[in-house]
Parts: structure tokens; sequence; C-alpha cells
């Protein structure tokens, strides 16, 4: 038995749905090292007293993006439901964000846990009795055909055959590549290797929109992130309040006033989408000001959109060229917008317009131009295909996971093409991104390719 | 296991059926020391082969190779009596190298059969057994047609495609045997008797052809390899003149005489109710399924020296006579073809494979054994592959020790049997390469240091070989890290070198071992700048190459097997009871109390079981686990 519980397993353990809270847990040996890994708090992850919660965040080590606040709760081995190693992060919002910090731990090592399975190594390692784990199985039993029911429902209509059609094309490969090695005394065309690249990367690419898809999803479920910038007191907080009808942000006329990251969700002619209002991103001394334009920073990174807000009444300044050329990376995903056009100063006005030729005028008091930002931001989701009537939508953590591993294993046949292997190895991998893609639908491989074979190619005595 | 010389009715392991599958069973059993008898309706018949006069390609040429690493014939044999050799798949890379003979099929027969004559503990004898018997669901003995009773410890039935055997040539339809043979009509109910589930199953034949009626000038020529790979590991190298083979196709007047005559194909007339395999569909088939093609290939091969029989590989139809004469004389070379044999299709009574254990034996009669065509499978050698473990097993079960069970990691006699009996087989069972998961490691180059010292540990490798078998494992292991500490460095000859096999020069120095994994430098190659490499045998370079080029990817594979051991190695016990496991579905309950798998890993490969169930499965097993060790 122990062979089998040497690996870490997670999962959301909140249900799937809008909820304020969700919660991901994991266990086994790894469970510490990989929170250490991706949460960053006050102190040592490892140093924390078992059975104790604290604040911090999940940040993605590859790149440092931070991925949501959270409370974590570190519980060691034995006093635990599983009697491993347990940890427990609790984040905002619903399953995308829960997903997203999912992926993390696929990513650093953990593995998806199966129906049932903490309950299960609760049972293994003598946490519960057998009546208690025989009342489980039947549980198991019964929610492994409800889930199976929800995913096929889930699989049902575009995704799935999305999905299958690529499968299949995968398998055709393998039946071309395959019947020349089975049957190599037959005059069936060979499979020219680049012929094989070229239908191999076609696959690979649709496989990329598909991945690419799990973050417009997310987009679509939880609202395209637009992160507002500008030197402070350009009027970001009062553009926030504007768009979302509300006052939530405070609003003073001392630079500075917004510390931290306000969020905020707003419904912009029928799109979902939140906006994130920023520190103000100047240089500082002030220590808490400090973290606030960090956080800034972060915050434009990981955003969809950036809205970056200039002053028609103090006209651009040496914090707006830091702040441009902060944003200068980022211009794909920008708006430039000058507020405060009722205080404007010409003068000042045209040196904004000859840095930034396409600058959106508005007034947040005057309620001038808001419209047409509105327009515009709704414009920039549609001119990135984010399509709710035709856009194919991966919105399952575990189905990335395995879009992600066939991706990676048609990589390796790419690489083994080009570096002129032969087929009895290229067919190792592209049978393997069949075999991911099976994963998510269901289907075996092998014995496809051998039905496959004998369809298409005419073979006998 | 002591003789009794004075009985002749009285043997550890009896062997039913003397063809690829039963002389292996024999061989096995009586080199470990079992007091075995091997019948055969005809004694002419023993190691025949009815169909095809060649052994090897694809698959089927690594089951010979495992064969022969284990201690088995069929490889030897072959060696001695081929009169066409080729490496089928040179260019495709090494997982799939293949190696396919001409087989003198007369001289193969000869042979096999002096070979079993001259076996110690082993009789052979020409009668056809009517009778299993059996008590109390344990196997007893046999009984002939001639009333004879042989007792037996355990029995194997190796009976092929004879069982009922019914001939179809056309609208004509006959009780017969292959190659104008007898069938064994009476087998088959003694089977039905203790339970035993039969299923049809079909196959076929084509026309075999006077080679003076042949133009060989219309035909493509194909020559054997020079030089000669030999199958058994026990050869090195094999001297011999080859005969060629021919190659012609079908033409537009075929199609046309095919299509107009459709309806008198004993396929197509409904009169052939057995399942056939799709691998091996009648050129009939071949021509209604695969309308857009215009051609088909048709290969012309010899049956032997001595005779001027040529055999129609691609060919086999089920047409009435005046038709197939029609058809063959429409192909290029064969305008005044005078046929020998013609062809025909027969059907046969096999057993369910789900019903044998993976050591081959009935899951409900103790000590009976199965193997070869009558498992399901196709082809002389799939059967001599599960000959040689039924034959084993048969011993190892006197004996009472544990069965020998390869498994899908360990070799393709292990995915064949596991396929057989665990997922079962609508049609005769061909072994093909894609049929492996792990067929980077399953080569056939390798076979020896899968299965050699297997073969060792249950006394059919004598010292001798495993000796020389250790001493070239060592020398490969040598060779392998020599290549890993030698560097090049650069000069004008090495990159002169690498320019002329368009590699990339080098600018600092460089291991011999990551040359060799340049896929354009050879291992024969590398000898021009390496003065240190050793003068090693083909098949031992041929090792060092594949090892070193492939290494990452067998390095992967080895992995992925890692993991698969893992499953494989959670017994089931064998009283289970699956009705008493909460939570299964019932359609997983059904199929794992009718299959009774060995292990997990056997158990998530029945179809219909999901990993869901699998994971209900676990958990009671380690429940009762617990539960066994606290009392």
């Amino acid at each position: 038995m122990d062979g089998l519980l040497t690996d870490t397993i997670g999962a959301i353990s909140t249900a799937v749905g809008n909820a304020g809270i969700s919660i991901i847990r994991m266990s086994g040996p790894e469970a510490f090292s990989v929170a250490s890994k991706i949460f960053r708090g006050k102190g040592n992850f490892y140093e924390y007293r078992s059975h104790t919660v604290h604040y911090g965040k999940i940040i993605d080590p590859d790149n440092n993006d931070v991925i949501d606040e959270v409370l974590i709760t570190k519980m060691a081995a034995p006093r635990t439901y599983t009697r491993e190693d347990t940890v427990e992060i609790s984040c905002h919002g619903g399953y995308v964000t829960a997903s997203r910090i999912l992926d993390l731990l696929y990513r650093n090592g953990v593995r998806p846990a199966e129906p049932g399975e903490f309950t299960k190594r609760a049972f293994l390692n003598g946490r519960i009795d057998l009546a208690q784990a025989e009342a489980v199985m039947d549980i198991i039993a019964s929610r492994t055909e409800k889930s199976s029911k929800v995913a096929v429902s889930q699989l049902e209509g575009r995704l799935s055959d999305k999905i299958n059609s690529l499968r299949t094309r995968l398998v055709e490969m393998l039946a071309s590549i395959e019947v020349n090695l089975d049957y190599p005394e037959y005059d069936f065309e060979e499979v020219a290797a680049d012929t094989l690249s070229m239908k191999i990367r076609s696959v690979y690419d649709e496989l990329k929109n598909l991945i690419e898809g799990f973050h417009y999803g997310k987009i679509l479920r939880e609202g395209m992130e637009v992160a507002i910038i500008g030197k402070p007191n350009a009027g970001k907080s009062s553009l926030l309040n504007r768009l979302s009808g509300r006052n939530r942000a405070i609003v003073t006329d001392i630079p500075g006033t917004t510390r931290d990251i306000l969020e905020e969700y707003v419904n912009i002619l029928g799109m979902p989408i939140k906006l994130i209002d920023t520190a103000g991103l100047r240089e500082t001394e002030n220590a808490v000001e400090k973290i606030g334009v960090n956080k800034a920073i972060e915050v434009m990174d990981s955003s969809d959109l950036i809205l970056f807000i200039l002053d028609a009444n103090s006209g651009f300044e040496q914090e707006d060229a830091d702040i441009l050329e902060k944003v200068e990376k980022y211009r794909e995903k920008t708006i430039f917008v000058v507020n405060k056009t009722d205080k404007k100063d010409e003068g000042k006005l045209n040196e904004i317009k000859e840095r930034i030729p396409n600058v959106l005028e508005i007034s947040v008091l005057e309620d001038s131009g808001i419209n047409i930002l509105e327009r515009e931001i709704y414009q920039y989701v549609n001119k990135n295909n984010i399509d709710t009537d035709n856009q194919i939508l991966v919105t399952n953590a575990r189905h990335k996971k395995h879009l992600q591993l066939s991706l990676a294993d048609l990589e390796k046949a790419l690489a083994a093409i080009e570096a002129g292997m032969t087929m009895d190895v290229v067919s190792i991998d592209i049978k393997s991104a069949a075999e991911n893609l099976g994963y998510i639908t269901g289907h075996q491989v092998s014995e496809e390719v051998v039905a496959n074979i004998f369809e298409r190619f005419c073979i006998g005595k | 296991m002591s003789r009794n010389c004075s009985n002749q009715n009285s043997y550890d392991v009896i062997v039913i059926g003397a063809g690829h599958a039963g002389c292996e069973a024999a061989l096995a059993a009586a080199r470990m020391g079992a007091q075995t008898a091997i019948f055969s309706m005809n004694l002419d018949s023993v190691a025949n082969m009815p169909c095809n006069p060649n052994i090897g390609g694809t698959a089927k040429g690594h089951l010979v190779r495992e064969i022969d690493a284990l201690g088995g014939e069929m490889g030897k044999c072959a060696d001695k009596t081929l009169i066409q050799s080729r490496m089928l798949n040179t260019a495709k890379g090494p997982a799939v190298y293949s190696l396919r003979a001409q087989i003198d099929r007369r001289s193969y027969q000869r042979e096999m059969k002096h070979t079993l004559e001259l076996q110690e503990n082993l009789d052979l004898i020409q009668a056809e057994i009517t009778d299993i018997l059996v008590e109390n669901n344990r196997v007893t003995g046999v009984r002939s047609h001639l009333g004879t009773v042989f007792n037996a410890k355990a029995v194997i039935l190796t009976t092929g495609t004879y069982l009922k055997g019914r001939i179809v040539v056309g609208d004509v339809v006959y009780s017969g045997g292959p190659d104008g043979l007898l069938p064994a009509n009476r087998l088959s109910e003694s089977l039905k008797k203790f339970g035993i589930e039969l299923l049809r199953f079909k196959t076929g034949t084509p026309a075999r052809i006077n080679r003076r009626s042949i133009d060989f000038s219309r035909m493509e020529i194909q020559h054997g390899d020079n030089p000669i790979v030999p199958f058994s590991f026990e050869h090195e190298t094999i001297e011999r003149e080859q005969v060629p083979c021919y190659l012609t196709y079908t033409t537009e007047k075929t199609h046309r005489i095919i299509r107009e005559n459709l309806h008198r194909s004993a396929l197509f007339g409904g009169i052939i109710e057995g399942i056939g395999p799709r691998y091996c569909p009648s050129i009939e088939d071949k021509i209604v399924r695969f309308a857009d093609k215009e051609r088909h290939q048709v290969f012309v091969e010899p049956m032997g020296l001595d005779t001027e029989e040529f055999y129609l590989q691609g060919f086999s139809t089920s047409m009435p006579v005046d038709v197939q004469i029609e058809m063959i004389r429409s192909l290029p070379g064969l305008e005044n073809a005078r046929i020998m044999r013609y062809a025909y299709a027969i059907e046969y009574d096999c057993i369910n494979p789900l019903d044998l254990k993976l050591s081959l034996e009935f899951k409900n009669i103790d000590g009976l054994f199965s193997a070869g065509q009558i498992n399901g499978s196709s082809g002389y050698e799939e059967a001599a592959a599960q000959g040689l473990i039924a034959g084993i097993n048969a011993v190892l079960k006197i004996k009472g020790e544990q069965p020998l069970i390869l498994d899908r990691s360990q070799a393709y006699i292990g995915v064949l049997i596991d396929d057989l009996v665990t997922k079962g087989t609508n049609e005769p069972y061909r072994m093909m390469t894609s049929r492996a998961e792990y067929r980077l490691h399953l080569r056939q180059d390798n076979a020896d240091a899968r299965l050699t010292p297997i073969g060792y540990k249950i006394g059919l490798i004598k010292e001798d070989r495993y000796k020389k078998f250790l001493i070239k494992q060592q020398s490969i292991s040598n060779e392998i890290k020599r290549l890993k500490s030698k560097t090049v460095p650069p000069s004008d000859k090495v990159n002169e070198f690498l320019k002329r096999h368009s590699s990339s020069p080098i600018s600092t120095g460089i291991k011999l071992y990551d040359l060799l994994k340049r896929p354009e430098i050879t291992y024969e190659a590398l000898k021009e700048i390496d003065d240190g490499m050793p003068d090693l045998p083909r098949s031992f370079a041929e090792q060092v190459s594949v090892s070193v080029k492939y290494e990452g990817y067998i390095a992967k594979q080895l992995q992925q097997i890692e993991q698969f051991k893992k499953m494989e190695q959670r017994l089931i016990p064998e009283d289970i009871d699956y009705e008493k496991i909460p939570g299964l579905r019932i359609e997983a309950r059904q199929k794992l109390a009718r299959q009774r798998p060995a292990s997990i890993g056997q158990a998530s490969r029945i179809s219909g079981v999901s990993p869901a169930d699998i994971s209900v499965l676990l958990i009671y097993l380690d429940a009762k686990r617990k539960r066994g060790g606290k009392q």
C-alpha cells in the first residue's frame, strides 16, 4: 500500500459554484514543501506551528505572479483527517481562482485527487474504521456515478467534440505510422516527416488555443480584469466609483490616499468586468505606499486590460513618464485616458496628446466620455475573440492539465522529428498526446489505433 | 518425477496436438524433467505450416526471439531450415526491426519431429484424442480414438484449427482439417461436457502454384539480406545460399472477375458463419472494402527447396475452383498458372480465452492448460509462444511452484497472453507491435537480456549458454561505460569525419557517447575516429548502439514500467467474493466475477471496469488485509 500513498493529492473541497470563499486542500508527504513554494506570508511556512492559520499570498513561483490573497492552514500528521500532512488554502471568490491555485499545485508535483480519495486515505491510514470506510465506499460509488454524469454533461457539446476531433486526428496519424511499422511488406504510403510535423503542429495550435481558452473562461466567469493606473490623484478612484456607480474607494484630494488594491465588479454593456484600482505609481519613500506601488506593478502584469489615467489639469509630468515606461511592455492591452477635461489646461493637454496621440478624453466629474470609454473596454474584449457564442471554453483544471500534458507530448514529438528520430519513437509521444486527450473524454487509444489500421488499410494474406 | 518404464500409459504432462504450440509445450515440459507424451493424429504432419511458408515478421519475429531467449525451439529450427531471411523495418527504428524468414516447410517439419523424437522424457505418439478425463474439476488424463486411457497430472490442449474443422471452397463444404488432413470431430463434445465454452472462428489460405507455370520475368524480385541475422541467440551467423521471392499485383481484370462472382464466394454467400480476422481478409473482402484501391500486392513465395510449389500471399479466397483459376490467371506472370492446391477457408472450434488464467490453465479445471490457435490466436509464432508458456506452467503446477507469468512490460509473450485472457478476442488474434505499450523496451535485440535469466531459472537455458549470455551483457555494459568516459578532442580529422556524415562540427571535446547519440552517427562509423573500439560481435554492437541512441526514451519507458508494475504486483486473492464488495457497479461486479483477474493491474484492463471500481476494490482489499491482520 505504501507505494500508493507516496504522492500528494489536491482538490477543491468546496462546492463548485459562485461562492465567497473556496477551499483547496492538499494531503500527502509533499504538502508542506509545495505550500512553502507557492505561499508568501510572514515568516517561514515550515516554522509555522501545526493547526494554525496564516495570512499571505499565493504566488506563481515561475513568474512571481500573485494569484490571490489567502488564509492558509497548516496541519501536521498525524492529527489530520487523512493522518498525513495537510494544507488548506482559503481563497477568494468562486471556482476560477480556486482552479488557478489548484493548477499551480498540479504544476508543482501535486496529483489530482480522485473522488473520495481524502476519505480513502483517512481509512488506509487508520483514521476511520471499517464500518465508516464501507459507508464511504457507497458514497464514492454513488458520487462517481454522479460526477461522471456531471463530467459527461460538461463534455457534451462542443468541448468534447473538439477534443474528440483532435484525438481522432492523432489516432489517424498513429494508424498511418503504425501500419507501416506493422506491415512493412505492403505498399502503403510512408508518412513523410515534414507532413507529419505539419499535421502535429496544426493539432498543437488548436490545443494551445483551447488552453488559452481556459483563461478566457475565467474572464467570462469572473470578469475581465481591468487595472486602473496613473499617478496619484489623476482620478483613478473617481473613475472606478463612476464605473461602478458606488462610493467604494476613499477619495480625497491628498495624493496617495488609495494605498491598497481595491476591486469592484461592474457590468459594462453586459460584460462582467473586475475593475482594480491601484495605488498611484510613483516613486515613494513612504513604506506603506511603497507596498501599494509594487502591488500595482504586479496587477498590471496579471490584468487583461490596463486603463492608464492621465490628468488634463497637471499635464504630462515626470511621474507620467515613469508610468509610461512601465506600461510600455503592456501597450497592446492598454487604453490611454486623460481625465479632468473639465479643468483642462489646453497647453498641458496638448503636451499629453503629443506623446500619446490617441488618448481618450473624459471627465469623471462632468460624466463626459465615459460612454465612449465603456465602449472601448467592451470592444477590447471582443477584439480578443472572447466570443461567448463561438469560443470553446475549458473551465475544468483537470481538463486543462491533460491538455497541457498533451501539448507537451506534441512538443516532444515535433522535437523528435526535428532531431531525425525514427518513427517508432515519434509515435510514442503522439500516442501519449492522444492518451492524455483520451483521459478527458474517456477513450482508450491502443485499441482504437488497431481498429483504425484495419478500417483504413488493406492488409491480408 | 520418476519414470514407470513398463507403462506407456501414465505421464506427468500430456500434450494434445503437435503443431507449433504443441511442440514447444512438449519440449519444454520434457526438458524440465516431466514425463511427457505428445499426440498427433498424423505423425507426418508434426510442426506443419498449412498456411504461409514463413516465420517471423513484425511482432512475430519478436515472439520468436523471446521463445528462443527462454529456451524454446522455434528460432533454432527456423535458423536451420530458412531459405531466405530479411530484417524488416530497418529504417523505422529499433523497436520495430523485425526478422522474417522463408522456411523450407518440409525440412522444418522433419527437423522439429526429429527433435521431439530425440528428446529425453518425451514420447511422440500417433493417435486422435477424443476425450479428456476430469474428476472433481481436476484433469486426470485423456482417452484416444482406440479407447486407450492415458493418465496425466496435467493436460495441454494445442489442437490448432482441427476441432470440428469445416472446409469451404465456394459452395462446396465438407468436414476436414487443414492442409487436406482429417478434422478432430469428437474432442469438442468432451470439452463442452466440462463446461468449456466453444467459439467458432474462421481463417483461410491461398492457392499453391507450380513453379514451372510461373513467368517470373513479369514480377518484381525480392532477395534476402546478406549477411543473415539468425533468430536464435545461440547462433551468431548463418552461411547459406538464399532463394528469392517475387511480387506481383492484382489487375483491373482480377477485380472485375471477383466482383462478377461475389455471389459465389462462401464469405459473401453466407456459407461461412465463423468470425474471420480483420488483418487477414480474403481477396474478395479486400476488393469490396477497399473499392478505390487500384491494385493489391500478391507475394509469390517458394514453399521449399525440393518442391516446385509456390504460395500466393495476399490472395486467400473462398471462391469456387473455376473462379479461382480465372482470378489467378489474371495476375501478371501467372497467366498460365497450374494450381496444385486450391485456396480454402476453414472454420473451427476454439475456446473463449477469458476462461483461462494468465498461466494458460483453465480457471475451472485444475491441471488443464490450453495454447495456440485453440485460444483464439492466429499465427505459428503466437501459437509457439503460448505453447512454451503452457508447457512450463504445466510442469511448475505439478511441482507445486508458482506459475511463470510474463507481464506486459517484460515480453510480447506477456502482451499476447494478457490480451487474450484479459480482454478476450472476437477474431483470430494476431500480434502487432502497436499492441505493446513498452515497445522501445520490448525489442528483438534485447530479448535475451529480458528473458534468458528467467529461462535459466526454470531450467530451459543450460549453464554454458547462460555463461555466454552473462559475458555478452558484461561486454555491452563495459562498452557503454567506455563510450561515456572517452572524450574526443576537436581536430581536423574529427570535424572532417563529422562533416562527411552531415553532422555539426565540434569546437570543444565531446564524449563518444554524445557523438553516438546523434542520429546521423552510427556505432560502426564511429570506429573511424575511435581507436579504442573493441571488436564486438554484431548482436553486441546492436545493443550498445540502441541503448545509447535511445537512452532518453528507454529511460522514460522504464519509468512508466515502474508505475505499471506497482499495480501488477497488487494481487487479488483467488477466493475473493465480488458479491460482498459494496460500491462496485453491477457491470464491474459481473465482469470481475466472471474473469477473476489475478492483480489490480489486470482488473483495470478489463473492459467495463472503471477507475472508480478499481478504487473501491483497492479500499476493500486493504480493509480485508487490515482486518485479517488484527485477528
